[in-house]
């Protein structure tokens, strides 16, 4: 797994960019990895969001879906696009310091 | 005497009891699988329908055919588990006790969920092959579609057999090219992935399969619902796909009784150790097959490796033993790529697809992420072997694990 330097802090992150341990994630980081992909600014529906996403990840060990994040998190989906506009399952998971959530072929 | 209740005779359910059955002494141990429905479909063969190449009697036979002696076959609903009292509820009243239940139930299409998809254009010009009756519905649609906009499209992720859809398209590609009408038709296909493939090899490999065939890719569309006034899938970021004919996966969910019985995601997939397939908080609570909440492939070929590792772990546990193999998510499918071809991939939990041989004593090796006609031979072949091997719960020539044997790693 390549290392790669963000906010000064260094971190494992996948080919994609992904962090890959969950540990090594802050705050700070987050704004970080949020600005990489521009989104300027955290609001507090963003870190809501991204709190689900952490808590939700250390009970079941894997990156919540789309769907889980609107039904089990309760964040309707029309908002999550306009959080995290286009691709909201990967920049949620991205920001919160998720593994990135996988397809198949 | 002890019970083992298995909910669902699909592809696990019926594998399991016929694996355990001659495994588990007749004096000690009574087994039971419960079914709503008499009739066991061959799924895999509902992608070949649409086109003509099966025939209904080809994917369809009694459930009860595959039950072997000494198991009771109940055809009734299964309406809630309660896993504290270790009791299943059944539709006409009756309550099962079990002292190990098997959790089987699979996962299966809602077109309900989508706002517009299971109204009244539903069998017109909303199709799914997901079904049986889905699939002869569409092959008259195919039959009479006269060229225009066709759209093939998945409305979420997990979904079983997630090559199916692409695999659709490939033969749908072929089977107009075959009619001589397919400058008359624009293929469009429509996924919430971010690609057609989006695994990197896979994508390094396959990717140009879209571009060869002038098949168009809207990709990251999660729908929000079907437009049927104005023939449109629409999505939450306000994007729209117009269509003439709508081929789609409908959202998956497992069984109504699992979510009634507190045990599921909000799938209503049942979450399980990955390796063992045991339940977190029940002992004696197993799922298997698409029914279970783990991160890999909803398909027969994963439910038959899950298979082989549950059974002599079982075998251990109900002697108070540990378990002692672990599943590592081995999948393993062929994808049919149209005009008489075939692509292989094999992977598991921490192996993306590769390219390579995969070595079958016998038979094989067949190419594995290549286009070849002896891959399209083995996705036919494997009809016979699910009816005469798979179900019976014979040996195949397959290991449950997965193999790197044959394959090229990337960095090679
Ligand atoms: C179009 C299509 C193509 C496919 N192609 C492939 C392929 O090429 N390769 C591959 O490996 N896999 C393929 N699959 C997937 C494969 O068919 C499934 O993954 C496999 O059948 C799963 O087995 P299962 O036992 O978990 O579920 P199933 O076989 O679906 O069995 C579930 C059983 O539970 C019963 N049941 C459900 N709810 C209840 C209830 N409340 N009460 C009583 N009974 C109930 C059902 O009647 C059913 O018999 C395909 C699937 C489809 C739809």
């Amino acid at each position: 797994m390549p290392v790669t330097t963000i906010g000064g802090k260094e971190v494992h992150v996948d080919d994609e960019g992904f962090m890959t341990n969950y540990d090594e994630w802050d705050e700070e980081l987050a704004k970080q990895l949020a600005k990489n992909i521009g989104i300027d600014e955290l609001t507090e529906e963003h870190w809501r969001v991204i709190k689900f996403l952490r808590e939700d990840f250390s009970e079941t060990g894997e990156t919540p879906t789309l769907r889980r994040v609107s039904t089990v998190g309760g964040f309707p989906t029309k908002e999550l696009f306009k959080l995290f506009p286009k691709k909201p399952a990967k920049k949620m998971a991205y920001i919160a310091g998720l593994p990135k959530p996988h397809g198949c072929v | 005497m002890k019970r083992l209740v298995v909910l669902g005779a699909g592809t696990a359910g019926t594998m399991v009891v016929n694996k355990l059955r001659p495994r588990l002494d007749r004096n000690e141990w009574e087994i039971v699988i419960v079914d709503q429905e008499p009739t066991h479909f061959y799924q895999p063969g509902f992608l070949f329908l649409p086109f003509g190449e099966y025939e209904p009697q080809d994917v369809k036979k009694p459930k009860k055919r595959f039950i072997p002696a000494g198991v009771e076959f109940i055809e009734q609903t299964i309406d809630s588990v309660d896993a504290d009292a270790n009791t299943v509820l059944l539709g006409d009243g009756t309550q099962l006790t079990y002292d190990e239940l098997v959790i089987a139930t699979g996962t299966h299409p809602r077109p309900e969920e989508t706002p517009g998809m299971d109204g009244p254009e539903f069998g017109r010009s909303i199709h799914t092959f997901y079904t049986f009756e889905g699939a002869l519905a569409l092959r008259e649609a195919l039959k009479g579609f006269e060229g225009g906009k066709l759209v093939v499209h998945m409305v979420d992720m997990p979904f079983k057999c997630p090559v199916a859809p692409l695999e659709f398209t490939f033969l749908a590609d072929a089977y107009f090219t075959e009619l001589g009408m397919r400058d008359q038709v624009e293929i469009t296909y429509v996924t919430p992935m971010s690609g057609a493939f989006t695994k990197p090899v896979a994508s390094a490999h396959l990717g140009n399969m879209f571009d060869e065939r002038k098949i168009h890719l809207e990709s990251d569309f999660y729908i929000e619902r079907i437009d049927t006034d104005k023939n449109a899938l629409v999505s939450y970021d306000e994007r729209e796909v117009p269509y003439d004919l709508v081929v789609t996966v409908p959202l998956n969910m497992g069984a109504d009784f699992v979510a009634k019985s507190g045990l599921g995601d909000e799938l209503n997939h049942i979450p399980v150790d990955k390796g063992t397939f045991i339940h977190k908080d029940h002992d004696n609570l197993f799922v298997l097959g698409d029914a279970a909440n783990i991160p890999t492939s909803k398909a027969g070929s994963v439910a038959h490796f899950a298979v082989d590792i549950f059974v002599p772990n079982f075998l251990r546990h109900i002697e108070g033993l540990p378990m002692l193999e672990r599943f590592d998510g081995h999948s393993n499918c062929f994808i049919e790529s149209g005009h008489g071809k075939g692509l292989l991939i094999d992977f598991n939990y921490d192996t993306e697809p590769l390219p390579g041989k995969y070595p079958l004593p016998g038979i094989g090796p067949f190419t594995l992420l290549g286009e070849t006609e002896m891959n399209h031979w083995g996705k036919l072949l494997f009809r016979w072997m699910y009816w005469n091997l798979l179900l019976p719960g014979k040996e195949l020539p397959l290991p449950a694990l997965m193999s790197m044997a044959g394959k090229i790693p990337e960095d090679e």
